[in-house]
């Protein structure tokens, strides 16, 4: 399976060469991470805030099967449909299914990463339905047939000219360099998405087991209008989302919205129950919830690694990190990019397939430090090397180490290693950075550091001597 | 065995493999988490010691949602009684050019607008959602106003349903002044107070005007719901302790 890695390693390549790029990422994260720091400064306690969002969070996966089972209880009672899919092709088939049994046409959705995670897009295109996405930067990625870049800022790639291109070109719009302009022309093309729907879809950032809710945060209200105007709100999420009371919110708001966009809370944070209810005046008339595992299960029983179930999706790691910085969040491949994408990818998409991501690391743990709910991201990704080539180790990666291991552990072997290798270094100069460079890959972007002229050992000697 | 079932038993199964993992058994060591589950089961106080401090006093309260108000770009106004409230509708109306209004059925915010002489929609379950969309502005009650954060907290049973808050351009809040509460745990002790467990279908608490940052981290007001929030709060003293 060269097909991923190669992908990431040419892809990535190819992005941290466009300085362009690079800088307009970093200039768009600067003003995250002002805000977000003054933010977290309002915390009174930000430190223990994280440890205690990292023990609810744990709590809820202790019990899982208790808690979804509460859930599922709650929200039925209150007239929801329930539907548990083991993978994405279940997922898709219900909401396939149920789009054809109400012979819906057009179908608005609001951001849900899971969606992306089981390309429902794709299969309600093929089955000639009429998609919208109604976030203003996923609207601007559906344009332009691309996944998001970011699973929280999906359009953060783009510069308001080539929005401007896309809306001239697609819309019919006129060229503006406005973001307001631009924002008011996709709110007028959406406001009709949202009153012509069928159907609405949505994710949930919050599943509340104790009262059976979904709690939704997002800024421009168009998840309000998704799940409120059509006739059916459908609920897309992941069976980790569960939180164990409804008062947890009140400290997961404002800490998913803190790391996420450093907002001290986001513009709407809704919590649904349910269709419409008895007295109450509009909603849905049917809400479905279909919660999906799709490899959750597997991420679960790895003990070492299940603190990853813990992760609330707000990007904070992405945006701290030097690799999702450098090589963007296309080169990825993945649903999701940046050190939490590389830690659950192999466990959602298979270990082999996806390792080369966790290998993409310099290991700062810039990552595990940002991260609300305290996942040892970093540590993982060294996990991931490790359980790659426990399982599946190349022979000649296992017969290096193993040479490796034998010379390190004999001094005077390693001493005359090096003393090979420094006889050799001056062959080495004649093509330095060439493809003719034995060692090529690296000193293709990189300087090869020159020995020193006595080694720590030599100057060791002498001290002693 | 059907979906349900399979997922719970791979569920079960992954718990039996213990929580051996590092960081999972880390967090939950912490002191601040010592005590486990049964702590955090009833931690609105410790949840409050973590979050933004709040003043104690009614008027430091009024004064910080005030404060967040502004940063939020929410028009907030103070109003000592309903005769003042009234009034304020009334130039509010004149200043935006408000042609028609929306409101709840059968409300007494329908009393604080007998001076704004226009177009009222009553929302019913007739109402046509093109109609409402095109009114000037949505008049709402709420369930509480939240100083830690300047947030409205609405349901579908105070916010007349859930479109009239969001689909109109301009979102005009009545409250009072005994609905401000300090924070959000007690936002959430009030509504379990008032509706549990018969919870309204749709709770959200609206913090400031839609807006997006989607176009290059630009903020933007207005990307799909109201492009305006005024929040007026009628009395001048907090709920009796």
């Amino acid at each position: 399976m060269a097909s991923a890695a190669s992908q990431f390693n040419n892809d990535a390549t190819r992005m941290v060469a466009d300085l362009g790029h690079r800088q307009m990422v970093q200039q768009s994260l600067s003003g995250y991470q002002k805000t977000r720091s003054s933010n977290a400064n309002r915390f009174q306690d930000w430190e223990s805030a994280r440890s205690r969002a990292a023990a609810t969070k744990d709590e809820a996966i202790r019990h899982l099967d208790r808690y979804l089972e509460q859930f599922e209880e709650k929200l039925v009672a209150r007239g929801a449909k329930v539907f548990w899919a083991n993978d994405a092709t279940e997922a898709r088939t219900y909401i396939l299914d149920l789009a054809r049994a109400k012979q819906a046409r057009a179908i608005v959705k609001s951001k849900t990463m899971v969606s992306e995670e089981i390309h429902l897009n794709d299969a309600l295109e093929k089955a000639g339905f009429q998609v919208v996405e109604s976030d203003l930067g996923e609207f601007i990625v559906q344009l332009r047939h691309e996944p998001p870049y970011h699973i929280v800022f999906p359009a953060m790639h783009l510069t308001r000219g080539q929005i401007s291109d896309l809306f001239q070109q697609k819309l019919g719009a006129e060229a503006t360099t406005d973001p307001e302009a631009l924002t008011m022309t996709a709110r007028r093309a959406l406001r009709q998405a949202y009153i012509a729907a069928d159907i609405g879809i949505t994710g949930a950032n919050f599943a509340v087991a104790e009262t059976g809710m979904i709690s939704i945060t997002e800024n421009e209200g168009n998840a309000r209008l998704t799940s409120g105007l059509p006739k059916i709100h459908v609920v897309l999420l992941g069976i980790e989302k569960i939180l164990p009371r409804l008062a947890d919110l009140a400290l997961f708001l404002p800490m998913l919205a803190t790391a996420g966009t450093g907002q001290q809370l986001t513009c709407y944070n809704s919590m649904v129950g349910g269709p419409r209810g008895a007295d109450e005046i509009d909603g849905p008339e049917e809400m479905h919830v279909v919660l999906l595992d799709n490899g959750r299960t597997r991420l679960l029983a790895d003990a070492e690694q299940r603190d990853a179930l813990r992760c609330i999706r707000c990007g904070a790691c992405l945006n701290v990190c030097p690799i999702f910085r450098n090589v963007g969040g296309h080169a990825y491949g993945t649903t999701y990019q940046g050190p939490i994408g590389s830690v659950i990818t192999p466990h959602l998409r298979g270990l082999q397939s996806w390792q080369h991501l966790s290998q993409a690391s310099s290991l700062c743990g810039a990552c595990t430090e940002t991260c609300p709910v305290k996942i040892d991201l970093h540590h993982h990704l060294l996990q991931n090397r490790r359980n790659a080539v426990a399982e599946k180790g190349s022979l000649f990666q296992q017969l290096q180490f193993k040479a490796f291991a034998f010379v390190v552990n004999r001094p005077g072997l390693f001493e005359f290693a090096v003393h090979v290798m420094k006889g050799f270094s001056p062959f080495q100069r004649l093509f330095n950075a060439t493809p003719a460079d034995p060692v090529w890959p690296w000193t293709k972007s990189r300087e090869l550091p020159s020995f020193a002229r006595k080694s720590f050992r030599d100057l060791w000697k002498q001290r002693a001597s | 065995m059907n979906a349900r079932d399979s997922i719970l038993a791979r569920v079960r199964e992954a718990l039996r493999g213990g929580s051996s993992s590092s960081s999972f058994a880390k967090a939950t060591k912490d002191e601040h988490v010592a005590a486990g589950e049964t702590r955090l089961a009833d931690g609105s106080s410790e949840v409050r010691q973590v979050l933004p401090k709040v003043p104690d006093d009614f008027a430091g309260q009024v004064a910080l949602f005030a404060e967040r108000s502004d940063s939020l770009k929410t028009e907030f106004l103070a109003c000592p009684d309903e005769a003042v409230a009234s009034a304020q509708l009334k130039l509010l109306s004149d200043r935006e050019g408000w042609e028609s209004i929306a409101v709840p059925a059968d409300s007494e915010i329908r009393a604080l607008l007998t001076d704004v002489s226009i177009t009222k929609l009553e929302v019913s379950r007739s109402t046509v959602k093109t109609d409402l969309e095109k009114v000037s502005a949505g008049i709402t009650g709420c369930d509480a106003l939240i100083a830690q954060t300047g947030s409205v907290l609405l349901t579908a049973k105070s916010g007349g349903g859930r479109a009239l808050s969001v689909l109109p351009g301009h979102h005009v809040v009545i409250a009072t002044s005994s609905q401000l509460v300090p924070d959000l745990p007690a936002a959430f002790e009030l509504l379990e107070r008032k509706y549990a467990p018969d919870f309204p279908s749709f709770m959200t608490f609206i913090t400031g005007p839609s807006r997006t940052g989607d176009i290059e981290r630009v903020l933007v007001l207005g990307a799909h719901g109201p492009r305006k929030l005024t929040v007026i709060m009628v009395g001048g003293e907090g709920a009796e302790k």
